[in-house]
């Protein structure tokens, strides 16, 4: 019964386990902080785009909220928020919410709001639309998410938070209709929830407070 | 071990013995990220350089390899060298780790890296097991920006799009041929449709070639 196989064997599998995890252990020092860098550096960017016209002082990133379902907004997602303020006041939220009836799967959305509700600009994080038809939501793809900066819940009524096609304001996309109605009820949702928890946005600790 | 042997492995690695076209292995990868051509080539070179080396380290401990547990040593290697590949993509290729997403970690599942580890590499000196995981992660290489090519000029009109993503620099359109594309070449039945081609088209050329070999030696 007792094999003195069994032990070589299981001697040379943790010799090589241990060697391996070395090797990864290495290579992920190595690469730590230029990850970290990238992955900042990667939100910065990707933040930037609903940031156009604002002045803040601060930095971004730190101002960061996260809020797990439920929370009002759209998506079953963890939804963010990142509060910018100058001298004090709150000047934008930005949040990254989840439309959660595209065509196919969820789509994360990044929409800039300014105090007085006014949209600084909406951009689609991540999406699985159909290439070519939903995925023009893309920036890269075409410039239907131009059409929502400088709009709020005035510009157009909340009757008008639809694409043509339903009775509302906005362009749709064609052959897709699915995916431009998931993004902008997204949209009107999130736009409701400002205007109705303004203060409780600005007010809550962030994330690194707690 | 002579460098013309090591030549022709490489030779019949590419050709003959080709993972993907021959083989056949590794096709959900093969058949998944091949969109683009710097998508098939982000990939093809992951997966070339975690063969390669998966073939130099199981060649170097096969003296400790008994056979009862040679398998779960070959998956250690493998899926520790590709977890390295990962985090170095991670660091300086960002945007192309973020367009393969998932298929980067599951070069741990492409089966012609455990092939090549068991056929090859497990029976075989560190040089030319070397030489066969380069060999053969080159025709696999070829074989994903071969078919992301066709895929991309098809379906989008365009050739080289988006090499920054792996270069660095300034976005780059690259070659726009037309301004749109057949759609269902990017869509998953185009990656079949383009396998089909291609793997048509090497089995014509090696007919071909046959025909003329007999030709010129009389032999019917």
């Amino acid at each position: 019964m007792s094999n003195p196989s069994v032990l070589k064997n299981g001697l040379t599998l943790a010799l090589i386990a241990g060697v391996c995890s070395g090797l990864v252990a290495v290579t992920y020092a190595f690469t730590e902080d230029k990850i970290e860098d990238n992955r900042k550096a990667f939100l910065e960017q990707k933040l930037k785009p609903a940031l156009s016209g604002l002045f803040f002082e601060g930095d971004v990133t730190e101002s960061v909220l996260t809020l797990q379902a439920p929370h009002g907004l759209p998506g079953k997602d963890d939804a963010l928020i990142y509060r910018l303020y100058a001298s004090g006041e709150p000047v934008a939220a930005l949040f990254i919410v989840t439309a959660r009836n595209g065509y196919s799967g969820p789509i994360r959305i990044l929409l800039g709001v300014d105090i007085s509700g006014v949209v600084t600009g909406l951009r689609i994080l991540e999406h699985s639309e159909t290439p070519g038809l939903g995925d023009k939501i893309d920036e890269d793809k075409s410039d239907w998410v131009q059409q929502f900066a400088g709009r709020s819940l005035e510009d157009p009524a909340i009757d008008g938070w639809q694409i043509r096609n339903d009775g509302g304001e906005f362009d749709q996309l064609t052959g897709a209709s699915i995916t431009p109605r998931a993004v902008i009820q997204a949209v009107r949702e999130t736009l409701v929830y400002f205007a109705e928890n303004k203060e409780q946005v600005f007010a809550m600790p962030g994330d690194s407070a707690q | 071990m002579t460098e013309g042997r090591h030549l022709q492995g490489i030779a019949t690695a590419l050709w003959r013995d080709n993972p993907g076209l021959v083989q056949l292995l590794g096709l959900c990868p093969l058949l998944a990220v091949t969109g683009s051509f710097v998508n098939g080539l982000g990939l093809g070179i992951a997966t070339l350089a975690v063969l390669t080396v998966s073939n130099g380290l199981v060649s170097a401990t096969r003296r400790f390899l008994q056979k009862e547990i040679r398998i779960p040593i070959f998956v250690l290697i493998i899926a520790s060298l590709v977890t390295c590949v990962e985090l170095l993509f991670e660091a300086f290729f960002p945007a192309l780790d973020r367009a393969l997403g998932i298929f980067i970690p599951l070069i741990v599942t492409n089966c012609a890296i455990v092939a090549r580890a068991e056929v090859f590499a497990s029976r075989n000196p560190v040089v030319s097991s070397i030489v066969d995981g380069f060999g053969m992660g080159l025709g696999f290489l070829l074989v994903l920006v071969t078919i992301g090519l066709m895929r991309e000029l098809v379906g989008q009109g365009t050739v080289f799009a988006d090499m920054h993503l792996l270069f660095g620099g300034e976005p780059v359109n690259g070659l726009v041929v037309a301004d749109a594309g057949w759609l269902i070449a990017i869509l998953p039945p185009g990656a079949f449709f383009a396998l089909a081609v291609a793997i048509a088209a090497k089995n014509a050329m090696d007919r071909r070639r046959s025909v003329r070999l007999r030709e010129r030696t009389g032999l019917r």
